[in-house]
């Protein structure tokens, strides 16, 4: 007897015959099963009784036993389709106020769904096109000095490169490239400018996907001065003539021959070219030309590329260990710099992390995910719109889940029902919002131009399969919850008592969707007007100098006193100066500093001016004199720096300093100038960074660009004299000049970018918001008409009326702002603000306007609706009853 | 299937629900088998025959009461139908008929010949 007690049929064994077991004689055969099962307990044991019991439940899978398929089931909902549908129709036709509500919402946040959709598709089918893309990979490098943290290098040594041809095994094929290839090209008497990369011999075994058009792919890039043209460059340079074999003089007049044709790389490369100059050729010019062996150093890591494809057989791991072992050998002998390199693949460039000198377009990853996240919460919204104003409603349509429910309808079909209708609401939506798409597409683009060198967002066939889908899962998705909550109604409890709320307690969801929307759009409008406030903020803070009506203009390889004396005879040009570099938007040059100390070294950063550069930019002289005038080719003797040099290495006071000597440049190149000067301390990077050591250094003849002081009422007209007098001295690059205050405003750009999208989100979010409380209001003053009707008989007054109505949204509101101003505060105050060093404190002002702005529109929007219902009369509504 | 005529197995089992009338249901009808027969059939083989016999009209079949030793389940139990029985004795008959129809030196000839 105990045996029998402890010994059961299998369980899974028993499921499995339940699931294809009709219901009709799935109790027989259970009861017959198990009373044998048990006999063969006794008989045989219980492992046999087991398998006997399994192979029997196996055995029994007949014809007549097995369940009638689900497709006919199916076949029952696709047949109520069409009925479902109808339903859906004349429902959404009934409440057109609900329904347009329902649409509006979701079809302008699924606008800028489809924006992020498209440019998202782009952004990962960058690199797709390769061949081997799964074994493609690059060298990266980290560059970390003495214990500063590292940072992050697309680029690599030569060096690392030469080695890995060299010892590393199971590498198909890898090249090396370099940047800044190109310059002026000179066919015959023509000049035309080109740009283009060095790039080594497996050029072609690597990238697969750049086919040569003409020209050996083996033999293009082997020999010294050979260069290869993509089709584009060919034309722009040879016309209709076959360029093959031609000749270009390029770089300080070398003459290249034309080895190749290639097509150029489509848009989705993340590097590009124009030309291909042979590497050789820049190898041997270094070994000819430099006195060191810097170049193919260790530490060269600023503008070489290795990419290589791996033999199937070998894993990354196996060749990051390899040069793991050449990066210890490397980094041995060198002691304040170490790199450490490894290899990146190729999908995990674009989008990938954030790398300083990349080869071409670079997208952040965490960039793409900030954008995916905001869009989510912008659709979240409207979702919940459409959730909210469905479960509001379902009161009404009880009844119709009821009739369905006593006719036949299972809990399935009712769901079914519900979910279809979400799913029309969601396409009529994209129809909607495709429209708008075009239209907030190219403001999208027009944002910031990384932006627009990143993604075309053209609309192709597969983008509108991704659009449809897309909104048929946001239908499922926005009608789930309705659906789930109108198909658990029991018909009984439904038709006998329409009216009793016990059937919507769970609605209390309702005001959590409320609170989290509100919370979001409060969010959003803090954010963006902090953001606002840091752009302007940071447009207009003091620098240390004066940036008005300063045009900067590119000198393009003129030369600096050619093109300043031309600019000179313009009446309007007051002021001329020059200088290698623009400070104060991002850029920066540097070089090392000792003092005393020949241990001591810091990277100071610099610029290279003339005599007129400090009067004209209105730098603050604390001590010492301006640069003099000095014929050129003189070796540099005397220096200009600011403040914080002194403080580095405790020099004094800025008249103690003058005089004093300090070495530019590390190691035996290093050169000894004399201080004659002492600048105020300006900002002379982002001013989120620090202000650290900065000089000014006079070298003649090393400028990039000339900065006018201009005065004029008539800039359009000052700017086509500056062109013509340009265009006289050089007809081959265009004329580009910039305003400082402009560039100022660009290198900012990101701020206001960031306001632009935060705000335009925050704007949706907000209207979205807004509708739905619209929504809720009404459904509250209609469902509660009667209510207040009586309560007006009975001498309430219209003020306490609107009071009663509007309190319970006030609080919800109340709540939300409760939530989101604290977490938005902490947001900016420690995370994104966090590091800059000049920022704004975030005020009052920045977190009540959005709180104001929110209780405005809601006030307005209950208030409205309040207003109506308290003010109908109540003999009209009690009537008819 | 083939139209009314009986198949051996199914006649087999008919008569089976016969002789254990009324506790014959799946489990019994095997055993019955069994011990009359000594032909092991499985379980599944009895239940297809007796959906079938049931199909074509021969024998009904009614849920008992549930007992404990059936983990809960009631059994099926199966009678045979008035149809059912003039199939069985339309059977029995036609055999009858062929074995009085055999002459008797058939027997002989068989007894001597093995």
């Amino acid at each position: 007897m105990k045996t029998e007690k402890t010994h059961l049929p299998p369980k899974w064994a028993e499921r499995v015959l339940e699931w294809y077991c009709r219901p009709g004689v799935l109790e027989d055969l259970q009861g017959d099963l198990h009373e044998f099962f048990d006999r063969n307990l006794e008989n045989k044991g219980p492992f046999r009784a087991k398998v006997n019991y399994v192979i029997d439940v196996v055995k029994f899978m007949r014809p007549y036993t097995v369940k009638k398929l689900e497709i006919l089931d199916n076949i029952t909902t696709f047949i109520m389709f069409k009925n479902y549908f109808k339903t859906s129709i004349r429902s959404i036709g009934r409440n057109k106020l609900f329904s347009a509500i329902n649409v509006i919402g979701l079809a302008i946040s699924m606008s800028v769904c489809l924006l992020m959709i498209s440019f998202l598709s782009e952004v990962f089918s960058y690199d797709n096109f390769h061949v081997d893309k799964d074994r493609m990979y690059r060298i990266m490098t980290s560059n970390q000095f003495l214990q500063e943290d590292p940072s992050d290098f697309a680029s690599t040594s030569v060096l690392v490169g030469k080695r890995l041809q060299e010892e590393v095994p199971g590498i198909e094929s890898s090249v090396i490239m370099r940047r800044n290839f190109g310059g002026d090209a000179k066919i015959g008497d023509k000049t035309i400018p080109i740009s283009g990369i060095w790039a080594g011999e497996g050029f072609f075994d690597v990238f697969k996907a750049f086919p040569l058009i003409q020209g050996n792919p083996e033999t293009a890039l082997k020999e010294p001065y050979s260069i290869v043209l993509t089709e584009e460059a060919a034309v722009k340079l040879f016309g209709d003539e076959d360029p093959m074999g031609k000749i270009i003089q390029l770089r300080s007049e070398n003459s290249y021959t034309v080895t190749g044709i290639v097509q150029k790389p489509p848009h989705n490369s993340h590097f590009t070219f124009e030309t291909l100059g042979s590497f050789i050729t820049y190898e041997n010019e270094r070994k000819k030309n430099s006195t060191g062996n810097y170049w193919i150093s260790w530490n060269d890591i600023w503008s070489n590329y290795v990419y290589m494809v791996l033999e199937p057989n070998t894993s990354a791991s196996q060749v990051n260990a390899a040069l793991k072992a050449i990066q210890d050998e490397e980094n041995a002998k060198n002691d304040r710099v170490n790199n450490y390199v490894k290899l990146q693949s190729i999908g995990a460039i674009m989008p990938g992390p954030d790398l300083s000198n990349n080869i071409g377009k670079s997208m952040n990853t965490s960039i793409l995910w900030l954008l995916s996240g905001l869009t989510f919460i912008v659709i979240l919204c409207a979702g919940f719109n459409y959730t909210n104003l469905s479960i509001a409603r379902s009161l009404r349509r009880a009844k119709e889940v009821g009739v369905r429910k006593v006719v036949g309808a299972s809990r399935k079909q009712v769901f079914s029902q519900f979910i279809v209708e979400a799913i029309i609401i969601s396409l009529i939506s994209l129809v909607f919002a495709t429209l708008l798409f075009y239209v907030i597409k190219p403001e999208f683009l027009n944002l910031d131009g990384e932006i627009q060198e990143v993604a075309k967002i053209q609309t192709t066939p597969t983008l509108f399969i991704y659009f449809f889908v897309f909104s048929i899962v946001i239908g499922i998705m926005a009608g789930f919850f309705p659906a789930v909550f109108l198909s658990k109604l029991k018909a009984v409890k439904v038709l006998k008592d329409a009216g009793s709320t016990t059937l919507f307690k769970k609605i209390n969801m309702r005001k959590v969707l409320i609170v989290v929307q509100f919370t979001l759009s409060l969010a959003f409008i803090i954010s963006a007007t902090i953001g606002y406030r840091q752009y302007k903020y940071a447009l207009a803070f003091d620098l240390g100098f004066k940036t008005e009506n300063v045009l900067n203009v590119r000198l393009s390889g003129n030369d600096a006193n050619t093109v300043a004396n031309a600019f000179r005879s313009i009446p309007e040009v007051t002021e001329i100066s020059k200088s290698l570099m623009i400070p104060s938007i991002g850029n920066r040059y540097g070089n090392t500093l000792k003092y005393d100390d020949p241990m001591d070294s810091v990277t100071l950063y610099y610029n290279i001016i003339d005599e007129n550069y400090i009067p004209l930019m209105d730098h603050d002289l604390v001590a010492g004199t301006n640069f003099e005038s000095r014929p050129e080719q003189e070796k540099e003797e005397v220096i200009i720096v600011n403040e914080q040099v002194l403080k580095r290495f405790n020099i004094g006071t800025p008249d103690e300093a003058i005089g004093k000597q300090i070495q530019l440049g590390g190691g035996t190149n290093g050169n000894k100038v004399r201080i004659i000067g002492v600048v105020k301390d300006f900002h002379y990077a982002k001013i989120s960074d620090g202000i650290k050591s900065f000089g000014f250094r006079y070298r003649p003849g090393e400028y990039d660009y000339l900065n006018l002081k201009i005065n004029t009422n008539d800039i359009v007209g000052t700017m086509d004299k500056l062109k013509s007098a340009w265009l006289d001295i050089d007809d081959v690059h265009e004329f580009s000049a910039m305003f400082y205050d402009e560039r100022i405003e660009r290198a900012y750009s990101e701020f206001s970018v960031m306001f632009t999208i935060v705000g335009f989100l925050a704007f949706i979010t907000i209207s979205l918001a807004a509708l739905g409380l619209l929504g809720m209001a009404v459904y509250t003053a209609e469902t509660r008409l009667k209510e207040i009707s009586i309560r007006k008989v009975l001498g309430a007054t219209e003020g306490s009326l609107i009071k009663l109505l509007a309190r319970g949204f006030m609080w919800l509101l109340i709540i939300a702002a409760l939530i989101a101003v604290p977490a938005t505060y902490f947001l900016f105050d420690s995370v994104v603000l966090a590091q800059s060093v000049n920022r704004i404190s975030i005020g009052i002002i920045e977190l009540m306007s959005g709180v104001v702005v929110i209780f405005a529109i809601g006030f307005l929007t209950i208030g409205s609706q309040t207003l109506k219902a308290a003010k109908s009369n109540p003999a009209e509504t009690l009537r008819t009853e | 299937m083939k139209g009314t005529n009986l198949g051996e197995f199914q006649e087999l089992v008919l008569l089976t629900i016969g002789s254990l009338h009324p506790e014959a249901y799946g489990v019994a009808i095997k055993e019955e088998i069994y011990a009359h027969t000594g032909r092991k059939v499985t379980l599944s083989t009895v239940h297809a025959a007796l959906n079938r016999l049931e199909k074509k009209g021969l024998v009904k079949s009614d849920l008992g009461e549930a007992t404990k030793i059936r983990g809960g389940k009631r059994k099926r139990y199966f009678t045979i139908t008035a149809y059912g029985v003039r199939m069985l004795s339309e059977a029995k008959q036609q055999r009858e008929s062929l074995w009085n129809s055999i002459p008797d030196i058939v027997f002989q000839v068989n007894l001597n010949g093995s």
